[in-house]
């Protein structure tokens, strides 16, 4: 039988020792990170929402009307205009509902965005599905161009009967360092 | 085989020996014990009266930043590692540390992660200026040059923490002397072996947060960015789960101190010496699912805050629980009240006062209000300085006769003590009204409704610094013209370092002793 | 006999201490404050319920517990000639003084959770209000109303700095506050557009951190009219101690006439785009808006802080074409400090600070941005 560890108990209880630190250095760094985007998919911590949704009942509950709110933020340094067409709509669970987003460059370069959604109340966040959103890709504007960026959303029959009103906050960053201005990159937003 | 210590700087160098090295440290921890006060002291000189008068904003930001870290890094951790070093070996009748090399090398990478910190103030963009917490985005997209360098330190006195645990926790485990059981060990001994593990578990912790910043800056990751689908909040996350551990990482060994002096002064073994145990080790386990409770405002599912709330008011029963076997252990005792007494007795009331306002400050609802204001800065000076500090002073009266064979003047030990506790109650009581009244941490200036509070602090702080010159001073003349102390030192007090002579040799029990 | 001596000077001195220290307090207990406010709403009244309350229990505890131990420390000294006991350990004392702070715990977590639950209803609010924190002032966002704007600290630099006396309402003061309705439900949604920051009204009982790219929640209901003052309370850099939160609650009439106001005053903005200004007009205003969001980090005389804020001197956009001067005020320079102005601030005001910063301190360049320069420069032209 091979010997993992030295005979001499100090030696080896050191060295368990250090495997545990190296052992929590790992925990942190590579396992701690997804854990919690794992939790806040489930609880909907910071209203993450998820990505692409496939629709699969198309029935509709019209006994009761949820306000959905829209808004838009734009992080520091972004000179685009972004804001939604309508800021709230009234939708029954179950209906799917088109919103647009206009954007525009006014800056003389080309520039790359990505819009980050973050949703309230967070009991709401795994209730609220988008099938369609141009938040799932990063937006290209050349110098001067604007866009309408369409997002189809569906509220779940099943939300909880408390929740009447959800608002969806769209926080657009300037991303046009990071990617450069190559090809088209497709950056999932959930990591 | 040389008996004595080697000549000239190199023994400091070289050493291997743990009083040696226990000494370097106690020593490193005074000098930045002092220069976290220089820095604490122009945070109050400027906190003084409304307006700005001393210095910028950002240079005041960077000044809260470096106290914080260079109290909690370079003052409180190596002064208990430097304890530790100096009476775990004596207490467990050991000859040295198991790990003598690692020791000295874990002493010396100290002083240059501290060399690389400080640096930072001169360098261009000024040093961290992001609070001790360093929040992402704050202190990533937003942070100033020098925080690779912060990062690269905070590595260094990771490593040389982790290296510092790993060594106690094999002396303690592998060098007691025959008849030394885990449950006859002083408690000083039992408190720092929990403390070691919760080192080495959360010690890696920061230095990944620490590492995730670094890449975040330079390489182009995003755990914290937004942008790339990272998340603020989880630097937070992560960061508290490394920080409450790190609290009692401060606080636990400070218990092991008190329950060494007041039984002694009380003439009185210590009460509840197993629960003792076991509030040590429930404290510990708590301090890992409790971390949230800093984060209250940050916008949780109450499902969350219910949890950390709860866990959080959990910790006031272990914490009870040591604060009433002190009480029972004075209770009916035969009372002196020598520095050493009156440090650990203060630390007691004081102590007790932190854990109130802590509690308070668990109660999420009310917390919405506390949080980052100065009531919380009330509540964690309050813990630990009588906490970490007081305890760390009444040590160093209490073992300095074993240490350098010399016995401190009482009189101006005493003077030293009431400055002190004047001092510090003066400082830091007011700032639970300031904060109550509405002020938020770390800012420059502030309203004028706070100005009586703030003068008061002010100065305070100033008596509490002039009281640890005098502290300073007794330390050194006590070390070079104190009078004989005899091996007891005191009233016939309990444990093995009190068995070898005054000043301990500079090897003891090469051959181990008997304990019954 | 020294002790003795020591007794009567101590018996001396206290009643002479005590009474000066009564007489300063009688005067500053008007001004003084020194515990939490009750607020003007029910959640707010709530919590300092809940502060109060865990206050008498910790009163309680450390009467027990010190009480027994000052008790000991005074009778059971050795100079008192006691023996001491030996006793150490009791189990059925342990127990209990592990039971009894656990019933305490259990007693005081039933009304916090009562409240936390509250708290966090804000469902059914009867208007939203997004704040969304910036380095360093605030932006209101009435979602339903379509008004916005920003809020700055408005206490002059020369109070700061001690060469003014300082006015009543020192740093918690700003050019445009909040104004609410009383009575209505307001919800609040709270975000960041660069670092965290958290928005806090004692009197509302509201705090909640501001985290860019992330959003939030809180509410209130104001029961009385008023102005109620708070600060930002999460670290955010350099004049975190500088962005403060006025929030002025009206009867609904008022209120709505003051919505109306500020929708005919944002027309009247925009209508100034159209028209030219004199040099002298542009200067005075350019001053104004110089002041409130650029000498922060550049500086009252734009000298900035060497190594963080670029100087607005020789070398800089102030003193280049003025295309790219504009450029860099309207779009922000990515990847550094200085945020695209285009959005926060007017045509006209972008047109007056532009111009200021070219002709102040010694920056001659002579010439001047119109309003419908940089509407032209905004729609890409």
């Amino acid at each position: 039988m091979i010997r993992l560890l030295p005979e001499n108990p100090v030696a080896a209880l050191s060295i368990k020792l250090g495997v545990g630190a190296v052992g929590m250095f790992v925990f942190a760094l590579w396992i701690m990170p997804p854990l919690y985007n794992a939790f806040c998919e489930i609880t909907g911590l910071n209203g993450k929402t998820g990505d692409r949704y496939e629709a699969t009942s198309a029935e509709v509950d019209t006994s009761r009307t949820i306000k959905v709110q829209f808004v838009a933020t734009n992080n520091e340094g972004m000179p685009w205009k972004f804001a939604p067409k309508v800021r709230t709509v009234e939708v029954h669970p179950g209906e799917q509902t088109r919103i647009d987003f206009e954007a525009f460059n006014p800056t003389d370069r080309k520039m790359i965005g990505q819009a980050i959604p973050s949703l309230v109340p967070f009991k709401a966040s795994s209730y609220f599905h988008k099938t369609e959103c141009f938040c799932f890709n990063q937006q290209h504007l050349a110098a001067g161009e604007g866009a309408d960026l369409p997002m189809f959303f569906i509220v779940d029959r099943d939300l909880p009967q408390q929740i009447h009103t959800i608002t969806l906050s769209y926080t657009l960053f300037d991303v046009t360092d990071r990617y450069g201005d190559g090809e088209d990159n497709v950056a999932s937003v959930t990591q | 085989m040389a008996h004595g210590p080697a000549k000239g700087i190199t023994r400091w160098l070289y050493t291997t020996n743990h009083k040696d090295i226990g000494s370097m440290y106690l020593w490193f921890s005074f000098a930045m014990f002092f220069l976290g006060g220089i820095f604490a002291l122009v945070i109050r000189a400027e906190l003084f009266q409304p307006g700005l008068q001393i210095v910028e904003p950002n240079f005041f930001n960077q000044m809260t930043t470096m106290h914080g870290l260079i109290m909690v890094f370079g003052a409180v951790m190596p002064a208990f590692v430097g304890l530790a070093n100096w009476m775990i070996p004596m207490m467990v009748g050991a000859p040295d540390m198991a790990l003598p090399r690692m020791n000295n090398w874990s002493f010396w990478i100290l002083p240059f992660a501290f060399l690389m910190l400080v640096s930072t103030l001169f360098m261009q963009g000024g040093a961290p200026n992001f609070g001790w917490t360093f929040y992402a985005p704050l202190s990533t997209t937003y942070a100033p040059p020098s925080v690779t360098f912060f990062i690269f330190a905070i590595h260094i006195m990771g490593a040389s923490s982790i290296m510092g645990a790993i060594n106690i926790i094999a002396t303690i485990l592998n060098m007691r002397a025959p008849g030394m059981t885990l449950m006859k060990m002083p408690l000083f001994v039992w408190t720092w072996l929990i403390t070691a593990y919760l080192l080495i578990a959360v010690m890696p912790v920061l230095a990944g947060v620490v590492t995730m910043m670094l890449m975040d800056i330079h390489f182009g990751t995003s755990f914290f960015d937004a942008a790339g689908g990272g998340d603020p909040v989880l630097f937070q996350h992560v960061f508290w789960f490394f920080g409450h551990p790190e609290v009692y990482i401060m606080i636990l060994p400070a218990f092991g101190i008190v329950s060494a002096i007041i039984p002694t002064f009380a003439r009185k073994p210590l009460f509840g010496y197993s629960s003792m145990v076991y509030a040590t080790a429930s404290i510990a386990f708590l301090s890992f699912i409790v971390w949230a409770h800093h984060m209250f405002t940050v916008g949780m599912p109450i499902a969350g805050e219910l949890f950390f709330m709860y866990a959080t008011m959990l910790i006031a029963v272990p914490t009870g629980v040591k604060v009433f076997n002190w009480v029972a252990t004075m209770f009916r005792g035969a009372m002196t009240f020598e520095t050493p007494m009156l440090f650990a007795v203060a630390f007691v009331i004081l102590f007790t006062i932190g854990g109130f306002s802590g509690l308070m400050l668990a109660i999420a609802p009310a917390d919405f209000q506390y949080h980052d204001t100065y009531f919380v800065v009330a509540h964690f000076h309050y813990v630990l300085v009588p906490g970490a500090i007081f305890s760390i002073t009444a040590a160093v009266y209490y073992w300095l006769p074993k240490w350098c064979g010399h016995m401190y003047n009482e009189a101006m030990g005493k003077a030293h003590f009431w400055l002190a506790f004047i001092g510090l109650n003066l400082t830091f009581f007011p700032m639970h009204f300031s904060g109550l009244a509405g002020m938020p941490r770390r800012i420059p200036d502030y309203h004028m409704m706070f100005a009586d509070w703030n003068m008061l602090s002010s100065v305070g702080a100033f008596l509490f610094g002039g009281a640890q010159v005098l502290f300073l001073y007794i330390v050194v003349s006590t070390i070079l013209k104190g009078k004989k102390a005899t091996a007891e030192v005191w009233d016939n007090p309990e444990g093995l370092e009190w068995t070898v002579p005054s000043p301990a040799p500079y090897h003891t029990f090469s051959t181990p002793p008997e304990v019954k | 006999m020294l002790k003795r001596a020591h007794r009567l000077f101590a018996w001396l001195l206290a009643p002479a201490v005590l009474m000066i220290s009564y007489q300063t307090l009688a005067e500053k207990a008007e001004s003084l404050k020194f515990n939490m406010t009750e607020g003007v709403t029910p959640v707010s009244r709530e919590i300092q319920s809940l502060h109060m309350e865990m206050f008498w229990w910790c009163v309680a505890i450390g009467v027990v517990v010190f009480g027994i131990m000052f008790y000991s420390m005074i009778m059971h000294r050795k100079s008192r000639g006691v023996k001491p006991a030996n006793f150490h350990e009791s189990t059925g004392l342990e127990i209990l003084w592990t039971a009894i702070p656990l019933v305490i715990l259990v007693i005081m977590a039933i009304p916090a959770t009562k409240s936390l639950i509250e708290l966090y209803d804000s469902e059914e609010a009867d208007m939203t209000v997004l704040i969304t924190g910036y380095q360093w002032r605030w932006e209101y966002d009435y979602v339903e109303s379509d008004v916005s704007f920003f809020s700055n600290l408005s206490t002059p630099r020369d109070e700061i700095n001690g060469y003014a006396p300082k006015n009543p309402n020192y740093l918690l003061e700003v050019d445009e506050p909040l104004v609410v309705p009383v009575g209505q439900k307001i919800r609040f949604l709270v975000t960041a557009s660069d670092v965290i920051h958290s928005w806090w009204v004692p009197d509302l009982g509201v705090k909640r951190d501001a985290i860019p790219g992330f959003i939030n929640d809180a509410w209130a209901v104001i029961e009385e009219p008023g102005i109620y003052r708070g600060q930002c309370a999460e670290l955010c850099g350099k004049d975190h101690g500088f962005m403060p939160i006025v929030v002025e609650a009206k009867p609904q009439a008022e209120y709505e006439a003051w919505l109306e106001e500020k929708r005919a005053e944002a027309e009247a903005l925009a209508a100034l785009t159209e028209k030219t200004f004199t040099f002298d007009e542009l200067y005075e205003r350019g001053e104004k808006v110089y002041g409130q969001w650029c000498a922060a980090c550049h500086q009252a005389d734009g000298s900035g802080i060497p190594g963080t804020f670029p100087a607005l001197h020789d070398g800089s956009k102030a003193v280049g074409p003025i295309e790219e001067h504009i450029d860099v005020v309207v779009n922000g320079v990515p990847g550094t400090a200085m945020q695209a102005f285009g959005e926060q601030l007017s045509e006209v005001d972008i047109a007056a600070v532009v111009t200021y910063e070219r002709n102040a301190w010694g920056n001659n360049m002579g010439d001047q941005a119109q309003p419908i320069d940089i509407y032209n420069h905004k729609q890409g032209n």
